[in-house]
């Protein structure tokens, strides 16, 4: 090692990375793809010396060195180029030659991932494969005392309510005075989340939309997804498919000059409006859409010059105090659609929540709440949010339900819960328990990021560069060049494959539960945990 | 599962007839319990109808808090008729010292007012008993209303009603609801067997509850006092057409929509479907998901049936002009009315409900389908 110069404290070697490349000399071709497709450029054409042993016949000559070089790949290490185990190379590679493989040893990459004073910024997910719903069990099995229903034969009715719900004294007296019934959606419990037009490439976004239409005009499941801050593309204001769509308001606004201008245009209402007050993976931080992927269009929908950053801020600036910030944007949203169209806040999962819930409570027009557990996934956010702001979703929605049943309103404010949910695969699971837990649906966006059009992330800090437009899918990138890799047609398709199979797995819990005819709300002596102090705090059996 | 005999009669019935019509279906039931509630009254009673009655289990200790609680909110005793079993119980019959049937009159501090507050205070005063009872199990409380008792046991009900002596005692009644079973998904306890009853609303059902535990919180939280107890899962259903009669001022026929909506699609078929999902959706939480069939008697004296939209436990209604029974089994309504055209015997479906009024001349069927005539 030389003595001064070229060691800087954030010289890494490949084994300090995350992600070590594994490449092999006898299969790879040198045919440039993988160097060409990885989205960080972290591996690249390398020129490596090698030394060869001749040995000549006979004694005459003495055995000498031949020096020669080879051609292929490098593992930069440089912190900017650090491989993020995408594995896009060993995807394109045609002889299997080269792939990332996990570091088994914590990483010293996170010590420098700061370069320029600038913390870690990535979008995906916290990167925690842990999930107390994976947990939950359904123990309530309907046997003899009652007959098991048939998931394959029964008729089911799994539907729920979006909207302000009249308890049904108040519903008799409003229809005898002949006053204002708040709108309620009839819905599938399964929802897509908000990802904003700009978070996700156009590819996505039209393959998710093709997903929904379908699986509401021809599957007759009346799936709906949420807009995102970010507007929503004009066409699509203006057609009949909007009645599919939750439109989301942020705090940047983005968007709402041109969904403004539309209103005389549209030829249906929107299923629903999400105040969006928090977000699970990054609560108490606003939206961020990063430079990279502000284009023309981006910014044409969303009303601003291409090629900024683009931060909401933490919380809607022109308002002050919970009853101002929830009451009045409830009502200015109602007022714009004539009151036809329910509007629900959606906050983060917080040690707050039930003040908010039970501001909603005594506003007679909040038409739900969407509550974000700290597992929610996000385009873009710091690391140091993702990883460690918070609060896990179930206790949080369990809080809320009973909080709602004391005081009698459980069926008034239909809560949605969403962070994590099918985060190791087992959606249908998951949003069960959920549901049982006191959740009137369920939302989702990595999910269905990653069975509709194979996003790469995964609990283990793998890919997680959806924030700079470099998704080597196209599901989140901006770039033409990346988001064709995407064929909306075929994310279409996956959207009502992954339903329909949701579908067949739900009535799989619920048949034998012995609940076909509404969705099994509250019913939490059907679920189970073998950890005595989950079972204490969500208030359900504790088995062994 | 449970055997459920509903009688009304022109004539005051023995309860024995409908103990032999439960024993003739005991093959479908364990013998484990029996649950008689009887209205309309005759026999001793017939002289006592304007003025409530209470029914229940009492130890010798209980009798006397019965005795300083009734004095103290000044329930003067009219009639009292008790029931101190000498012999010893049948095996698995708890050994009890008095069951007792008592008729009270008012206090004078209630002569003006309303029969609705009257039936209110009724109720809160045999929930306020049933409370005092339940720290060292002194009373059980199963009613108390005017013209109403019930007879709750563990044991065989044949068994059971010669141990009380039932066919001496001259009680009789023009309605009477019979099940033959013990609770069994949980523990026994003799509040969990049906009938059940509140303020003049009586009903029992076969099969169990799915959707129990939001059903029982979304009563709870409507802070009516009376909706107490739960032991069993089938309770909510006495409780639900409660609510729906006392606090939604809804007929029976909005009963079966409560607890049995139509699907989305029929609604939107149905004459009055705009109204109908609204019901639906205010109502959610009183869906029932499980098998089952639900018999009752009203306060004006009606008995009723209604079925799970999946019909999937059976029941049949039949009889004659003053007489009609309605049972969870043919065998049942045979023993109860063998003379009677069973051509005319109808077993309704997962849409009907079936009533018999209190003139007992018919049996009226209602199907969901049909409009409602008048909105409740």
């Amino acid at each position: 090692m030389e003595s001064v110069g070229t060691i800087a404290p954030s010289t890494l070697s490949i084994k300090d990375l995350p992600w070590l490349i594994h490449w092999s000399k006898e299969k790879c071709t040198l045919c440039g793809r993988c160097t060409a497709v990885c989205p960080v450029k972290a591996i690249e054409l390398g020129v490596h010396r090698k030394r060869l042993l001749q040995i000549s016949l006979g004694l005459e000559e003495k055995p000498s060195n031949i020096h020669a070089v080879y051609h292929g790949i490098r593992q930069k290490t440089e912190v900017e180029y650090a491989c993020i185990g995408c594995a896009m190379c060993e995807m394109v590679c045609p002889n299997g030659a080269i792939g990332p493989i996990k570091n088994e040893e914590i990483d010293k990459l996170r010590f420098h991932i700061n370069q320029g004073g600038i913390p870690r910024r990535r979008g995906g997910r916290r990167n925690d494969p842990r999930s107390v719903l994976d947990e939950i069990k359904f123990i309530r099995i309907s046997m003899l005392t009652d007959p098991a229903l048939d998931a394959g034969r029964h008729e089911f009715e799994l539907r729920t309510l979006l909207g302000r719900i009249l308890p049904p004294e108040d519903l008799l007296r409003v229809r005898d005075q002949e006053g204002w019934i708040p709108p309620v959606r009839e819905i599938y419990p399964l929802i897509i989340g908000s990802m904003s037009f700009g978070a996700l490439s156009p590819n996505m976004w039209e393959g998710l939309q093709m997903g929904v239409a379908y699986l509401n005009e021809e599957v007759k499941m009346p799936v709906v997804m949420c807009t995102g801050e970010g507007g929503c593309p004009p066409r699509l204001l203006r057609s009949r498919f909007i009645k599919y769509v939750i439109l989301q308001i942020a705090s940047g606004y983005f968007g709402w000059d041109e969904i403004i201008h539309a209103l005389p245009e549209m030829k249906e209402d929107p299923c629903a409006i999400e105040i969006k007050y928090g977000q699970g993976a990054k609560p108490g931080d606003g939206g961020l859409l990063m430079w990279y992927k502000v284009n023309k269009l981006i910014a044409a929908i969303r009303g601003v010059p291409p090629g900024v950053n683009l931060p909401s801020p933490p919380t809607h600036q022109t308002k002050y105090s919970i009853e101002e910030s929830v009451a009045k944007m409830i009502q200015s949203m109602y007022m714009a659609w004539g009151f036809r169209v329910p509007v629900y806040p959606k906050i983060s999962a917080s040690s707050t929540t039930l003040a908010v819930l039970n501001n909603l409570t005594r506003n007679p027009y909040a038409a739900g709440l969407a509550i974000d557990g700290e597992d929610g996934g996000t385009g873009a956010a710091y690391n140091v949010s993702m990883d460690h702001m918070g609060h896990p979703i179930a206790s949080n929605i369990r809080d809320a339900y009973l909080n709602l049943v004391r005081i009698g309103k459980q069926n008034e404010i239909p809560l949605f819960a969403g962070g994590g949910i099918g985060k190791r695969g087992n959606l249908a699971a998951n949003a069960a328990a959920l549901i049982m837990l006191g959740a009137s649906g369920i939302q989702i966006g990595k999910y269905i990021m990653q069975a509709a059009s194979g996003c790469l992330g995964s609990e283990s800090d793998r890919c997680n560069v959806c924030n700079i437009g470099l998704c080597p899918k196209g599901i989140t990138s901006q770039d033409p060049r990346l988001y064709r890799r995407l064929d909306p047609e075929k994310v279409a398709q996956r959207v009502v494959e992954v339903f329909q199979s949701f579908d067949t797995e739900l009535k799989k819990i619920v048949a034998p539960l012995g609940r076909s005819t509404s969705l099994p709300i509250g019913m939490s002596d059907a679920i189970g945990i073998a950890d005595g102090h989950a079972a204490e705090r969500l208030s359900i059996r504790h088995v062994l | 599962m449970c055997r459920l005999l509903a009688v009304t009669s022109q004539e005051p019935q023995s309860p024995m007839m409908a103990i032999h019509a439960l024993n003739v279906m005991k093959e479908g039931h364990d013998g484990s319990g029996i649950g008689l509630f009887m209205a309309d009254l005759g026999g001793d009673f017939e002289n006592f109808k304007g003025i409530p009655i209470l029914s229940g289990i009492f130890s010798e200790d209980g009798i006397a808090m019965l005795d300083r609680f009734m004095s103290e909110q000044a329930f003067p005793l009219r009639h009292e008729l008790s029931i101190h079993p000498a012999k010893e119980p049948p095996p698995g019959t708890p050994k009890r010292d008095c069951y007792l049937i008592r008729a009270y009159d008012y206090p004078a501090s209630w002569s003006d007012l309303s029969d609705l507050e009257k039936g209110h205070r009724l109720m809160e005063t045999r929930v306020a008993l049933r409370k005092r009872g339940e720290a060292n199990n002194c009373m059980m409380l199963f009613s108390f209303w005017p013209d109403v008792l019930m007879i709750k046991e563990v044991g065989d009900p044949l068994t059971i009603s010669s141990y009380l002596g039932l066919d001496r005692l001259g009680l009789k009644a023009r309605i009477m609801l019979a099940q033959g079973r013990q609770n069994t998904n949980y523990e026994i306890n003799i509040y969990a067997c049906h009938p059940f009853f509140i303020e003049g609303t009586a009903t029992m059902t076969n099969g169990e509850n799915t959707a129990f535990v939001p059903i029982r919180e979304f009563l709870t939280s409507r802070k009516n006092g009376g909706y107490i107890g739960y032991q069993s899962d089938s309770e909510v259903f006495t409780h639900i057409l409660h609510y729906s009669m006392y606090h939604l001022h809804l007929g029976l026929e909005m009963y079966k929509h409560i607890i049995t909506p139509l699907k989305d699609e029929e609604l939107g078929r149905h004459p009055n479907g705009q109204w109908l999902k609204l019901l639906k959706q205010s109502c959610r939480p009183l869906i029932i998901d499980g098998p089952n069939c639900v018999m009752g008697c009203l306060p004006d004296r009606t008995i009723f049936m209604v079925q799970d939209s999946k019909k999937l436990r059976p029941g049949v209604v039949g009889g004659r002009p003053g007489l009609f029974a309605i049972s969870s089994e043919m065998c049942g309504l045979d023993a109860a009315i063998p003379d009677r055209n069973k051509h005319d015997d109808f077993q309704p479906m997962k849409y009907d409900t079936v009533s018999v009024g209190p003139d007992r001349q018919e049996v009226k069927r209602w199907n969901q389908w049909e409009p409602l005539h008048h909105l409740h």
